[in-house]
């Protein structure tokens, strides 16, 4: 069922949480609401679980306005990041707690009761764990049983908030990989809150960048990550090094240099900053044919799938750079040592107008 | 290893100097308590807890106590219930309110009551008029009882839901459950041992309560007295194993409190 929220407006005291926000989350997607805390991710996904009141607008399953729907009426699988178990029953009692409380007529046997909570356990492997309590659980094994407890009701959508949030690393990529298989596998529409970035680009079908109660782009991580819709939306997703300079002659003037700019044409001249990620860049032991920026190499990290390699330029400018572990064998780059910076790419350029 | 690094002797002393507290201010008023009670023997201490007074006394300490907690264990899961979980406004001004008993002298609350209904006071001539007794007489000993032991609930709860948060309750709606299963379902056992700690701190308040008690009560033997009053009155006379053997009962009645307490106590720290 698709889920849509049209025009909304939400303030918590002078606060502005979500201003005129409206989005479309089509029937079987996987979309991550991705933003820094504070940019109203969080109260979107309450607002649409029902569990927060919007202040104006509309929030919409399918067709149907859910204005005048508790929370308990919208049919919504909801994962608090804290999981959010009930501390006083067991695995088996917690996720049959959905289908004990509906009313008598609706309410399964409960040998169906039982069948369907095994059924569910089986799905998160959790099935050895039905007689224990939440705080016997680890933190990755009471999310699945959390998310257990919410598939029992047979959700229309699932809303997930931070749903890997306070778990280490390594457990928390294997949720993900676990999320994204069960989503092929089962097409539940789903809403998922995250403030991590490779979270939300490696999991969603698109992506939500929110700032400031406000939508910055949509589109799907591909999009978001290369083509981004403004600066906060390229520096929110991933690494980017920012550079001032002049455009003219099709170079970009960097100081005295006059870098190429691949990509980038210029009728006349203008000032411009460029955001460059950190694998845009060439770097070269001796001066190439173009110009090239000077710099030295202050810190080098091999350690990684990437070399991280922190440069600093004449002019005093950091410059973060990451090259293949092969292009690292070649240069042989050691810290103090004199290198050529060009740009084989530029994700985002930005005119400012010329103060005269 | 152990960290301390004390001499024995300044161990021992410490050790020795808490352990003289406990016994002077503890252990001794006990012994003594009981020792006197049980000065004639058993047999005298029986008859005299028999005296149909000393019965009467126990009656309406229980009965005040059967009243006045309840009501007090309702109002304060309401209230904790609302401040706890939901923020609305004068949620400040309402927990001041019902911090108002503790932070009062008991003989001013039985005062205010007093003032209140007694033949002078604000609401007097109206229940002379229609024949109302409330001051020295059964009513005012519950109210006083149940003024006094207003908050202990409520305090013992709010901290405990508090704690908690809300995202138990409202994983429960989002389950489909309705306010009234999500409150027995979900909130209620959480908070079930915190319930039983202020039933049973409430009980031995409102049992042993004196002042406030004594002040609108009239002192009526055999009608308006409780278990407190009763040991003074006695006391007053010179009766004193009488006395004594009544005090023994509260002695009782604070011993078996402790227990109790401890014992929820162990079982909140096990998690049950």
């Amino acid at each position: 069922m698709s889920i849509e929220v049209k025009n909304i407006h939400k303030q918590f005291g002078n606060f502005q949480a979500l201003e005129n926000l409206s989005l479309k989350v089509e029937s079987g997607e996987l979309l991550a609401l991705l933003g820094p805390s504070g940019s109203g991710k969080t109260t979107l996904l309450r607002i649409v679980a029902g569990l927060d009141a919007v202040d104006k607008g509309q929030v919409l399953f399918g067709d149907q306005d859910a204005q005048n729907q508790k929370a308990r009426e919208r049919g919504v699988g909801f994962v608090f990041q804290h999981y959010a178990l009930f501390r006083n029953m067991t695995v088996f009692d917690n996720i049959a707690f959905g289908l004990k409380v509906q009313p008598r007529h609706l309410r399964p046997s409960k040998v169906q009761i039982r069948e369907k909570v095994m059924e569910l356990l089986n799905l998160v492997q959790l099935e050895w764990l039905a007689d224990r309590y939440p705080w016997q659980l680890s933190g990755g094994q009471r999310q699945r049983i959390a998310l257990a407890r919410a598939l029992a009701v047979r959700p229309k959508v699932l809303l997930l908030d931070e749903p890997f949030g306070s778990l280490d690393a390594q457990v928390r990529k294997e949720l993900r990989l676990w999320l994204r298989r069960f989503h092929d596998e089962f097409h539940i529409t789903t809403l998922f809150v995250t403030h991590d970035q490779e979270e939300a680009l490696e999991v969603a079908d698109r992506i939500v960048v929110m700032n400031k109660g406000r939508i910055e782009q949509i589109g799907t991580p591909e999009e978001v990550y290369h083509n981004p819709a403004n600066p906060f939306v390229l520096s929110f997703l991933g690494n980017v090094n920012l550079f001032h300079c002049r455009l003219a002659e099709g170079k970009a003037f960097i100081g005295d240099t006059a870098l190429d700019v691949p990509g980038l044409s210029v009728d006349h001249p203008k000032t411009a900053k460029l955001y460059v990620r950190p694998n845009q860049f060439k770097i070269s032991r001796g001066p190439g044919k173009g110009d090239a920026l000077k710099a030295v190499v202050e810190y080098v990290n091999p350690a990684g799938t990437v070399v991280k390699v922190n440069l600093k330029t004449e002019n005093g400018e950091r410059i973060y750079v990451e090259i293949s572990q092969d292009e690292f064998n070649q240069l042989r780059l050691i810290k103090s040592q004199q290198v050529y910076v060009s740009l084989k790419d530029v994700t985002y350029s930005e005119y400012v107008q010329d103060s005269i | 290893m152990s960290a301390r690094t004390e001499p024995k002797i300044i161990q021992y002393f410490l050790i020795f100097i808490a352990l003289a507290f406990f016994g002077l201010f503890i252990v001794l008023p006990l012994v003594c308590v009981f020792h006197n009670a049980l000065a004639k023997g058993w047999g005298i201490y029986f008859k005299t807890l028999q005296d149909r007074d000393a019965i009467a006394a126990m009656k309406m300490t229980v009965v005040t106590a059967l009243i006045a907690v309840p009501l007090n264990l309702i109002f304060g899961v309401v209230a904790s219930w609302a401040i706890a979980k939901f923020d609305f406004k004068g949620k400040n001004f309402l927990l001041t309110l019902i911090d108002l008993p503790l932070s009062v002298s008991p003989v001013i609350a039985g005062l205010i009551f007093i003032l209140l209904f007694g033949a002078q006071g604000l609401l007097g001539p109206w229940l002379i008029a229609h024949n109302i007794r409330i001051i020295f007489a059964m009513p005012a000993v519950i109210l006083v009882t149940i003024f006094v032991t207003f908050p202990i609930v409520a305090r013992e709860l709010i901290p405990i839901m508090k704690s908690q948060g809300n995202e138990e309750e409202e994983a429960a709606m989002t389950l489909g459950a309705s306010g009234w299963k999500t409150f027995w379902l979900v909130s209620v056992p959480n908070i079930r041992w915190g319930i039983l700690y202020g039933i049973i701190l409430c009980n031995a308040r409102a049992m042993g309560e004196f002042g406030a008690v004594s002040v609108v009560s009239g002192h009526i033997r055999g009608l308006t007295n409780t278990l407190p009053l009763h040991v003074e009155i006695l006391y007053n006379e010179y009766q004193s194993t009488a006395a004594f053997a009544a005090a023994s009962i509260l002695a009782l009645l604070a011993i078996f409190t402790l227990i109790a307490k401890s014992i929820v106590e162990v079982a909140v720290r096990r998690g049950i």
